[in-house]
């Protein structure tokens, strides 16, 4: 699975900057991210090459800043994906606590990070392969 | 101008046959006090056994100050100088550590307490035909009670609503036509902001008074609050030590609180050494209350800074004036006439762990009331990563803290280290309200 950081930031000019400078520093590369507005703070949701240095680099820094394991879901670039994995999970009464997804377009690849509810309730991974999404494991995410 | 005595007697008494009352009175109030063992060890100690071991008001000088600390020490009954079943009432205030402040009072003591509040209210010109909305919060807090018995006692009829629910407050006012309320200016000046939105107009309301206390303000809100109603605003003292409202009340004229001397010995000394001030020079207001039997207090220090001047009042009272008050000597807040110390805020959050130790502590004005927000921040270790777990972490802080000090506060998580780092004396709290 994917391990996402979700760095706590207060909303303010420049708290952004601050992780994006970090990873810099440790010459990490973000894969994805995405911004959670709370009203005085927000969390950035961030997926890098190598989670675990990310981690203790923005910790050492002061930031209070949690790792996840999230599902990378991975698919063809075509309409109505969305919709059949929206479907697959309903019917499995799962619930989304988090999604965010973008296409690559070069290679035309769908790619969507899944934070859901009790994920030990459901095998998400025999659901979604028979679906024929196919989910990143480790080897594939970190050891390329 | 109309000038109203409940009580002429004893409002425009000569200066000397005062003096002479008051000694009886204190003499009184010390053969009280002695039964309790505070007193008598304290009064011991300085040689005084009794009453008649004070020969001039001028030896009250030799008795110690009583503090609020004193108050908390003795905690629940070592104060009280009755019989508990001679007591038929109590009044209470939080204390800074968990441990309240409390007053009890005899039936005498009550009526005592009540005649001072109906001088009050008949010195700003109110008679039996004013209907009296109090919106003071009623309960252990004395402001809603004393206020209530006062005017009930001069024959107004006494709205008993306390705080809260404006839309209510409003409606209320129209049906039973009010002419005077009790209220903390800040909420006075928050009904005005609400009243569009009622469809009322000042001039729909029969409102010619307020009472205005609870809270410090400036002269320039009560000038503000009389152009924006029509009315009078008169600025009254009370703590709930000294029984609460009516300690020192304005008259007719408005410049500044007559203080009832007949029941209170009133000094202003320097707050650092304890000597007693002038006439005229700003300290420390300092009581002694001389007509409660249950709990008899000596030169109890308020921490109230203000100051007192002697000048003939066109009213014709006698007894001196106390100015608004112009401070505190410690760093208790008032925030919606709620007093709040500091340490109580930290105390909650020294308890809750998934917080750090640093914090800070914001007042705002916010449609004319007080706002208290509290910042902390997050403690990285306890940190998930889910943010409704920051949802559930405020509420939580939020709910201790309205337990602890019953204001509702807002709270701001921030990140680790970003708060100020205090390296001599902390000062955590940020006032941005208007200063005095």
């Amino acid at each position: 699975m994917a391990k996402q950081l979700t760095v706590f930031l207060e909303n303010r000019p420049g708290r952004i900057k601050s992780v994006s400078d970090i990873l810099l520093e440790n010459n990490l590369n973000i894969w994805a991210f995405s911004i959670q507005d709370r009203g005085e703070f927000g969390l950035m949701k961030v997926i890098v090459d190598k989670p675990k240095q990310a981690h203790l680099a923005l910790v050492e820094k002061g930031f209070a800043c949690a790792i996840k394991e999230v599902f990378a879901i991975c698919a063809k670039d075509k309409p109505g994906n969305l919709e059949k994995l929206t479907t697959l999970l309903l019917q499995n009464e799962v619930n989304i606590a988090d999604a965010y997804g973008f296409v690559s377009p070069n290679d035309r690849q769908g790619m969507c990070f899944l934070e859901i509810k009790n994920p030990q309730k459901v095998d998400i991974a025999r659901v979604m392969a028979t679906a024929g999404f196919e989910i990143l494991d480790d080897e594939k995410l970190y050891e390329l | 101008m109309q000038v109203n005595y409940w009580n002429k007697a004893i409002e425009t008494i000569d200066r000397q046959a005062l003096r002479d009352m008051q000694l009886r009175q204190l003499r009184h109030t010390i053969d009280q006090a002695v039964k309790t063992h505070f007193y008598q060890r304290r009064l011991g100690k300085v040689g005084i056994q009794s009453g008649n071991d004070v020969g001039s008001l001028d030896d009250l000088q030799k008795i110690p100050f009583t503090t609020k600390d004193d108050l908390r020490q003795n905690f629940p009954r070592g104060l009280l100088a009755v019989d508990p079943e001679q007591v038929v009432r109590m009044h209470s205030s939080s204390g800074t550590t968990g441990i309240p402040t409390v007053i009890y009072l005899t039936q005498e003591d009550l009526d005592q307490w009540t005649e001072l509040v109906a001088r009050s209210v008949v010195a700003t010109g109110c008679t039996k035909q004013d209907v009296f909305q109090n919106m003071m919060s009623y309960g252990l807090f004395t402001g809603g009670l004393g206020l209530h018995y006062g005017a009930e006692k001069v024959g107004m009829m006494v709205i008993p609503i306390g705080g809260g629910n404006t839309q209510r407050q409003v409606q209320v006012m129209r049906d039973f036509k009010t002419t005077a309320v009790h209220i903390t200016p800040s909420y006075l000046l928050h009904i005005h902001s609400r009243l569009e939105e009622f469809k009322v107009t000042p001039k729909d309301l029969f409102l010619r008074k307020a009472f205005l206390g609870a809270e410090p303000y400036s002269e320039n809100t009560r000038c503000k609050l009389q152009d924006l109603y029509g009315i009078d605003a008169y600025n009254s003292y009370g703590l709930s030590e000294m029984n609460g409202p009516g300690v020192a009340f304005e008259c007719v004229y408005k410049q500044d609180m007559h203080i009832w001397e007949d029941m209170y010995l009133v000094e202003i000394i320097d707050p650092a050494t304890g000597t007693p001030l002038p006439d005229g020079e700003k300290g420390e207001l300092v009581l002694t209350i001389l007509r409660r039997d249950a709990m008899p207090l000596l030169r109890y220090r308020t921490r109230d800074l203000a100051f007192l001047h002697q000048d003939p009042c066109p009213c014709g009272r006698t007894h001196r004036r106390l100015s608004r008050i112009l401070g505190r000597t410690d760093d208790m807040l008032i925030i919606n006439g709620v007093n709040v110390f500091p340490s109580q805020i930290e105390e909650v959050i020294m308890g809750v762990p998934d917080v750090g130790t640093n914090y800070m502590i914001r007042l705002d004005k916010h449609e004319s009331l007080d706002r208290l927000t509290i910042q902390v921040e997050i403690y990285s270790k306890m940190f998930t990563g889910d943010a409704s777990e920051i949802d559930a972490l405020k509420n939580r802080i939020k709910e201790r803290l309205k337990a602890s000090i019953t204001i509702n506060p807002q709270v701001e998580i921030h990140e680790p280290g970003s708060l100020p780092v205090f390296e001599g004396k902390a000062r955590r709290v940020i006032d941005n309200r208007e200063k005095l």
